[in-house]
């Protein structure tokens, strides 16, 4: 290069990346005066903000947002969607998540224009066919879990529990029942005890029997007066089906408490049994999980809430609901507020585009498909579950639900390769890990949920890459490469402690740190 | 099988004989049998196609009065009708952001953790406050969890609440305080402004205003914000966050935490969701954020990388003792927003909120010359505002829809000792033309006389 020419600031936004490179963030792609945007021609003379507003509220200087062209917009985040795994992609066995594949028609469905196009404060009589669409998911999941009524509200799990037990601290109220407790098993998901702490009242742990399922015994020693309620998943984050669950049911229920039901694992029982007829009398579902509504990364979830007859006056409104009847006697829709409602969840209705998805997978299926989808759930999962048994043995060797946990307890004494190896091995193998460490109740936990939606030959190739990992921590170079794992990645192992120490969550905060 | 299960029958029977058992039914027997269903008992619908599903959708769907050319919105109270760039809409419902599930392995989730590290760089520039999580569920979510972190701060259950926060948003936070506990004390709006009761001797530990506030309006906020400092009283601002291209951030004026709807950025009305709750505060209280935070670090080989950090604050590992029981958030709705404010851009962004701004002015001008509409408040507005009517707000909006415009938002619930209960509260985006604007205020006109 003998020409003279003054160099661009700034990054390139073609630069390579299939190497494994680091893309840059896309405030580094900016150039001073650069622009995506553009506007319609609107013909309103603009004017000067400052001839209404005082100069106390108005900004001196111009918001840091990245200066960047549509071309290099579109091709940063291209390059950040091929260094992300995804149901897509391939297998996604975590445990408690239900990493289904997402139908491309629930996609179609979501775009509607008269469904997306409208706003949530439209008077009634323009959201028709919303109402009905709300109504008619509320029935199909009020029959699936064999309850009485519905809210569609809350946003996630999460929030569906605490919903859950608002309803069911109001329900105690209504009765003049001061109670106390919640009483939890040792294996739940952290959401619960969580949403417990939230709810007011108390959690109480009731622990795990030697066949991992809740200990009748104990749970007798902690059911009393001041029990509110229990909260249990069913099958539990081992996979297993409680089987004492009536007799819970009744033991609870004759204190006068209350049975919270959370459907994180209701993609086992579909069609074949119902939280209503195992005596709950609340439940939430995960409508990203059971109903394949994609996760999005990390959500939009949907957390609808069902409860039996007597909670229905203290769900959340507004409710959607059938008001009248038109000249041809058709049902009108409206929006009414339950007598004894816990109040409003959302800013507005839930997160409604995810009711069309969840919707248009009932419909697809239909009741004898939706068991049919729990039973090869549940089939893959014992499947895969024999075949992982030499290497990894299952926490209770028996029949499990949709997900089973097995144990790299022997693998860490025999050859010090951790469960947390073990899954970026597998990362490395080209699968997603299973959910690890959790439930806390089994050391050295691996939890597989391979859902109905991996053949045979995809659970196959994961028992494989399992054996190869186990045959790798027999040898001194195989543990090497497993504890540095993984390589193929867009990026090998990161140093978590760091970030935790040098708290670096923003660009700025990012740019502060190399200044010093 | 049907559907997306894909084992044929030899499969199934295959698996059974390695199991085995005989028939998938045995592998239910552990469920007690006088509560197991019999086969076929799910009183639902029949199986259907892809395409009878969608038709059928679509039949649904044409029962709804959707947004378009004939049916123009003036609507906003915290859902705003903006354009969307296709270059946002085909970059966030690709599948690698839209098919992935919570960034548990960093090593095959450095798209969605590098997206929501921008998306949280973004969001600290907008409110000027330097720790950002990676969203709530939406701008009530945001406000419950931004009272439990002050309240816990503060060690002061006692809340006030301008009556000019989202009446929503309000509703919500009455519903989680019946949890809390929390003290919940609604603080009344007159002539737009919050009467802030300062010569009450019992202080609250947390103050909430809206900037601007719900009826679009920027409230005399000095003095409260004065008292607020001098009495050591937590600051949460809602703030919309388009304002915030013309608008002092909530950080700049003293915000402890502030919150607010992303809709407006990329982001379609979608009938109120999924949307997303922007959440921020201080450095001094990252340790009890709620959600989820992403932070930068290093592989092995050096090599910049991000992860999910500081996990020890969450459900998962401090279960009952955790602050705020989120797990699932809003990710994709925070990538979303995080392309719409990089395809935004520094002067796009000024450009979105003068537009909305001059749009707004042009249609206060507007209707204050008819008779029987007078603006309900003097106060400065920045993209919306609330006018009283002759007409009941209700009815105005009802005649509207004959004529094509979604009018407004009746501002009733939430305000029914107000001196703005009754009127209605108008929002001009960036996507309505002057002869819109005209041919609304020219029916509106006419409806009302």
């Amino acid at each position: 290069m003998t020409l003279k020419h003054k160099k661009p600031g700034g990054k390139a936004s073609s630069a390579p990346l299939m190497g494994g490179k680091e893309e840059s963030t896309i405030f580094e792609f900016s150039s001073p005066g650069r622009s995506s945007a553009t506007f319609r021609e609107t013909e309103i003379p603009p004017r000067n903000p400052s001839q209404t507003i005082p100069s106390y509220y108005l900004r001196d200087s111009q918001l840091e947002f990245p200066e960047v062209s549509e071309r290099d917009l579109v091709a940063h985040f291209t390059r950040l969607t091929h260094r992300q795994f995804s149901v897509d992609l391939g297998a996604y066995p975590l445990g408690s998540c239900t990493m289904k594949y997402n139908p491309k028609l629930a996609d179609a469905g979501s775009v509607i224009p008269q469904f997306a196009n409208i706003h949530p404060l439209q008077p009634v009589s323009t959201i028709q066919g919303w109402l009905e669409l709300m109504v008619t998911l509320e029935n199909y999941f009020t029959e699936i879990t064999g309850m009485a009524a519905a809210t569609l509200q809350p946003a996630a799990g999460a929030q569906g529990e605490l919903t859950g037990l608002l309803i069911m601290k109001a329900f105690h109220e209504h009765n003049k029942d001061e109670r106390k407790n919640i009483i939890i098993p040792d294996s739940a998901h952290g959401t619960n005890p969580a949403s417990v702490t939230l709810s007011g009242y108390t959690p109480i742990t009731v622990k795990s029997n030697s066949r991992g399922l809740v200990d009748i015994d104990a749970l007798k020693q902690l059911v009393d007066k001041d029990t509110a309620g229990i909260m249990l998943t069913n099958p539990n984050t081992i996979g297993l089906f409680e089987e004492e669950i009536v007799e819970i049911a009744k033991m609870v229920h004759d204190v006068g408490g209350l049975l919270y039901y959370d459907g994180a694992n209701l993609n086992a029982i579909m069609g074949i049994v119902r939280p209503g007829d195992m005596g709950f009398d609340i439940v939430h579902s995960n409508l990203h999980k059971t109903f394949a509504t994609p996760h999005g990364g990390g959500g939009p979830g949907s957390g609808p809430v069902a409860v039996s007859a007597r909670l229905a006056e203290f769900l959340p409104g507004p409710r959607p609901t059938i008001t009248g009847r038109d000249g041809t006697g058709n049902p009108v829709y409206g929006m009414e507020t339950p007598a004894k409602s816990i109040g409003r969840i959302h800013s507005f209705h839930g997160n409604a585009m995810v009711f069309v998805r969840a919707l248009a997978y009932m419909m697809y299926y239909g009741g004898k498909g939706l068991r049919e989808v729990s039973e090869i759930a549940v089939l893959n999962a014992n499947w895969l579950k024999k075949r992982l048994s030499e290497n990894f043995p299952a926490a209770h060797d028996r029949v499990c639900m949709h997900e089973f946990v097995c144990t790299a307890a022997k693998l860490k004494k025999d050859s010090t390769v951790r469960a947390l190896d073990v899954a970026k091995g597998l990362l490395e193998e080209g699968f997603h890990s299973p959910t690890v460490y959790f439930p806390l109740v089994v050391e050295e936990a691996l939890m597989f949920e391979p859902t109905e939606t991996e053949s045979l030959q995809t659970l196959e190739s994961i028992a494989s890459a399992m054996d190869k990992i186990a045959e790798m921590a027999k040898t001194a170079e195989g543990r090497g490469e497993l504890k540095s794992a993984p390589k193929v990645t867009p990026i090998s192992r990161l140093d978590e402690a760091r970030a935790a120490r040098n708290l670096i969550s923003t660009y700025d905060a990012s740019l502060a740190s190399t200044d010093n | 099988m049907s559907g997306f299960i894909p084992h044929t029958p030899n499969e199934v029977a295959e698996m059974l004989t390695f199991l085995g058992i005989e028939s998938v039914d045995q592998l239910f027997e552990t469920i007690p049998s006088a509560i197991r269903l019999s086969r076929d008992s799910l009183k639902l619908p029949d199986s259907k196609s892809e395409f009878d599903v969608l038709e059928e959708l679509e039949t649904l769907a044409a029962k709804n009065r959707a947004l378009g050319p004939d049916f123009i919105s003036f609507a906003g109270g915290g859902a705003y009708d903006h354009d969307i760039a296709s270059a946002i809409k085909s970059l966030s419902t690709r599948s690698e952001f839209l098919t992935a599930y919570t960034p548990y392995q960093p090593e095959v989730a450095q798209g969605v953790l590098q997206a929501l590290f921008e998306y949280q760089s973004l969001v600290s520039r907008l409110s000027g406050l330097e720790i950002s999580n990676a969203s709530l569920y939406d701008g009530a979510s945001a406000l419950v969890e931004a009272i439990n972190l002050t309240v816990a701060q503060s060690k002061n259950g006692l809340v006030w609440i301008s009556q000019g926060i989202n009446p929503a948003y309000r509703q919500v936070v009455n519903t989680f305080a019946n949890g809390t506990g929390h003290s919940i004390q609604e603080i009344p709006i007159r002539n737009g402004s919050t009467s802030w009761p300062v010569e009450n001797p019992t202080l609250p530990g947390t103050i909430v205003i809206g900037y601007p506030n719900y009826l679009g309006l920027l409230e005399p906020m000095e003095q409260i914000i004065s008292f607020a400092q001098a009495n050591d009283i937590k600051l949460i601002f809602a703030y919309d966050p388009v304002s915030m291209a013309l608008l002092r951030s909530p950080g700049e004026l003293g915000a402890d935490v502030a919150i607010a709807e992303g809709q407006s950025f990329g982001v379609g009305l979608n009938f109120g969701g999924p949307y997303v709750g922007l959440f921020s505060t201080r450095e001094k209280y990252v340790r009890h954020l709620p959600g989820r935070l992403v932070g930068e670090t290093v592989d092995s080989a050096g090599q910049t990388g991000y992860v999910t950090t500081l996990r020890t604050r969450e459900q998962d590992i401090r279960r009952e003792k955790a602050s705020s029981n989120v797990c699932t958030n809003q990710t994709l709705i925070a990538i979303t927003t995080a392309i719409s404010m990089s395809w935004l851009g520094k002067s796009g962004i000024q450009e979105l909120a003068n537009r909305c701004y001059s749009g707004a002015e042009y249609l206060k001008d507007l209707l204050v010359r008819i008779d029987g509409v007078e603006l309900y408040s003097s106060l400065p507005s920045v993209r919306e505002f609330a006018v009283k009517t002759k007409m009941s707000s209700e009815l105005l909006v009802d005649r509207m829809i004959e004529e094509g415009f979604l009018a407004g938002v009746p501002i009733l619930e939430g305000f029914e000792s107000s001196d703005v209960y009754g009127s209605l509260l108008v929002t001009v985006t960036e996507k309505r033309t002057r002869a819109q604007i005209d041919h609304y205020a020219s029916t509106l006109e006419r409806i009302i006389r």
